[in-house]
């Protein structure tokens, strides 16, 4: 009877995945296996319904995987692929530098003032992302507020709107809190007296923290490390507001060939790839996580 | 104890103290004045803001010597504890360790290591590395700590358990590596705080025996923090009972049970029935005292015409179903309640209304029917001897 129940609650969770990924994912699927036609919606097949089980396997006959064909064939996508992977990679790296002295510092504070941090980092959220990236194209541009404050120090003005330092300075602004949150989460469970019996037996309050503190802290790095490389990956708002032409990223590869060109299955096919990708890291650390589990 | 244990045990045993026995009542540095103390706590205070924790302290822990510093929680003693290791500094007072004032030295430069209350083993890292953790700061080289390491799984019991992680381990298991991973770099004194807190009673028990052995065995000065009178009364030499930031007290398990500075100290320790009145006589290391509940004499002193309390332990209590002769330490009243322990019997008996009076019985003989129940009438005597007077 209990298990009964169990099961029932389990099939919720299992619904959702089906309906909001498992569901749109087999559609993007379809879509990157179709061709382009002249027609709305702007690709073929479609399944024929009138002809019943016939018309189902004349859609499946006409399925191929020759879009994919067509993405090793123009080096655009190719080099939107990697410049995607190495912002992202870039990104990340810049984010754990920030971002564990950031969550370190918190975690050193007393529980009030603890919370108090938490929220600030927190805050810039309650705005709206799209004003907060705008704000970063009034400071970086030219004759704007970070040029101004340069002048003032009597330094040489930078023009780095459009470029791929702004996407970078962009991205680790938007994402520093899901770099910062689930480092602080390990940081502020860490157990006190791990850092005094190390310390006791011997260690330098430094040695202290690289023998135990950072090795433990480690699954929240990773943890915020994917939960920052994986939609920066993809990310379109930022490059697109702030790299400018320039910049090549995925998710502005994927918007243009859907709105711009047209070519459904291109940008669909654009996006399993990508999403190919990014399973692999996702899956590592599934397996890192299931292994300290089982420990 | 397994055989691989034993062989540990007995080959360090040739060079330190021999094993229990009549060791424990030679062994009293304490009483030697040209002994030397290896630790020294001198007036020292600490307070957490406007709580003061440790209130002029002044003790001296000798070398070899298992102490312990037994108090209900928030008396201080984890505060003493933490301040010799080093992670808390007194705002007065010296600590000397061999005749050197520590004050200046952080945690990692003391030669004190701690058994802490939950272990705080590494997760990372396996029982060896814990384990060698010590040895490797002090830059051993690898052999060596490979054999220290080697020799510490044996004395505790954990042979081939060096590859595991803790979490791998059993709450005893655990108990131990942390044990061995304070011991391994030989400190000058182990300070266990609260070490068997997370074992249940079984284990603690068996527990508190090794780690008596193990102490003997390896001649090391242990320091033991405990909220458990039991515990402290079966492991160490010596025993402060400590209240509120001071030292109340500091003997051997058999003065401080037998005879307890003051009321607290009586009441903390075991059990014990206490009856005030005014002191008529104190002669002969005799008191007598007449009180409310009546007419008593013990051993001791008293200032004559003042309060004291004759304090007697349950178990020195005798139960008489008739009536004794009338004389002193004679109290009359009926059965409140009884508890069957199996190895004791408690008997609550009210001697006046509310006034309860504790008595255990020792079940000597397998009779499962009570001479007394409840509401039978029972007289309770006992002897001067049995019996102290407090003055505070």
């Amino acid at each position: 009877m209990k298990r009964d129940r169990a099961g029932l609650a389990a099939i919720v969770p299992f619904l959702w995945l089906a309906l909001f990924f498992a569901f749109p994912f087999l559609l993007v699927a379809k879509l990157s296996l179709s061709d382009t036609a002249l027609a709305m919606p702007p690709y073929t097949p479609r399944i024929d319904w009138s002809q019943g089980l016939a018309g189902v396997q004349a859609f499946l006959a006409a399925l191929d995987g020759e879009t994919y064909g067509r993405l090793t064939q123009d080096r655009l996508y190719l080099d939107a692929y990697l410049s995607s992977l190495r912002i992202a990679a870039t990104g990340t790296g810049l984010l754990l530098l920030i971002g564990y002295p950031i969550a370190y510092g918190i975690s050193r504070f007393r529980p009030a003032v603890r919370n108090a941090l938490v929220m600030a980092v927190v805050l810039p959220f309650w705005t709206s992302f799209l004003i907060r990236i705008y704000a970063w194209i009034a400071i970086l541009k030219p004759a704007g507020v970070l040029n101004a404050a340069l002048s003032a120090l009597h330094l040489p003005p930078v023009d780095i709107l459009n470029t791929e330092t702004a996407v970078i300075l962009g991205l680790v602004y938007a994402y520093l809190p899901f770099m910062v949150l689930p480092l602080y989460a390990v940081l502020d469970k860490q157990d006190d007296s791990l850092i005094e019996a190390a310390q006791d037996l011997g260690s330098t309050p430094l040695s202290a923290f690289w023998r135990v503190t950072f090795p433990l802290s480690i699954p929240g790095a990773a943890a915020g490390g994917l939960l920052c490389f994986i939609p920066m990956a993809g990310e379109f708002v930022i490059p697109d507001l702030l790299g400018g032409s320039d910049t090549l990223m995925l998710g502005k590869v994927i918007w243009t060939e859907f709105f711009s060109n047209r070519d459904w299955p291109a940008a669909s096919a654009v996006a399993i790839v990508l999403l190919a990708t990014l399973i692999v890291p996702i899956l590592l650390f599934e397996r890192e996580q299931a292994k300290v589990l089982r420990a | 104890m397994d055989q691989g244990a034993d062989r540990a045990l007995s080959e360090r045993a040739p060079n330190s103290r021999p094993q229990i026995g009549g060791v424990r009542d030679t062994f009293a540095p304490w009483e030697d004045p040209a002994a030397h103390p290896l630790v020294r706590f001198e007036g020292v205070s600490k307070a957490f803001g406007d709580t003061a924790a440790v209130t002029g302290v002044d003790l001296s822990i000798y070398g070899s010597e298992f102490f312990a510093l037994l108090g209900p929680s928030g008396c201080g003693k984890t505060t003493l504890m933490r301040m010799l290791a080093g992670f808390e500094t007194p705002d007065a007072g010296r600590i000397l360790l061999e005749d050197r004032d520590i004050a200046a030295d952080p945690p990692h430069r003391r030669p004190v290591h701690m058994m802490f209350q939950a272990y705080a083993l590494f997760p990372h890292l396996s029982v060896a590395q814990n384990i060698g953790f010590g040895l490797k700061r002090q830059g051993a080289p690898r052999r060596e700590i490979a054999d220290r390491v080697e020799e510490m799984l044996a004395l505790v019991k954990l042979e081939g358990m060096g590859k595991r992680r803790p979490d791998q381990l059993s709450g005893g298991q655990r108990q131990r590596v942390a044990l061995a991973r304070a011991i391994a770099p030989r400190p000058r004194i182990l300070l266990l705080d609260e070490p068997m807190a997370a074992l249940d009673k079984k284990l603690r028990d068996e527990t508190q025996f090794e780690l008596m052995t193990l102490q003997q065995t390896l001649g090391m000065t242990f320091m033991i923090v405990t909220h458990d009178q039991d515990e402290a009364m079966v492991v160490a030499d010596r025993i402060a009972v400590m209240r509120e930031g001071r030292i109340v007290q500091v003997g051997r398990p058999g003065e401080v049970y037998e005879a307890p500075a003051d009321r607290y100290v009586a009441g903390f320790i075991g059990d014990v029935n206490l009856f005030e009145g005014r002191v008529t006589t104190s002669e002969g290391g005799r008191v007598r005292l007449v009180g409310d509940d009546g007419t008593f004499e013990a051993e001791g002193a008293g200032p004559v015409g003042e309060s004291a309390w004759i304090a007697v332990r349950p178990e020195k209590v005798e139960v008489h179903t008739d009536p004794p002769p009338p004389g002193v330490n004679v109290l009359a009243g009926r059965v409140h309640d009884y508890g069957y322990l199996g190895d004791w019997t408690t008997y609550l008996v009210e001697i006046a209304p509310g006034r309860l009076v504790r008595v255990a019985r020792a079940n000597t003989t397998r009779t499962v029917a009570r001479p007394l129940g409840c509401g039978d009438a029972a007289w309770l005597t006992f002897a001067p001897s049995s019996a102290v007077v407090l003055t505070r």
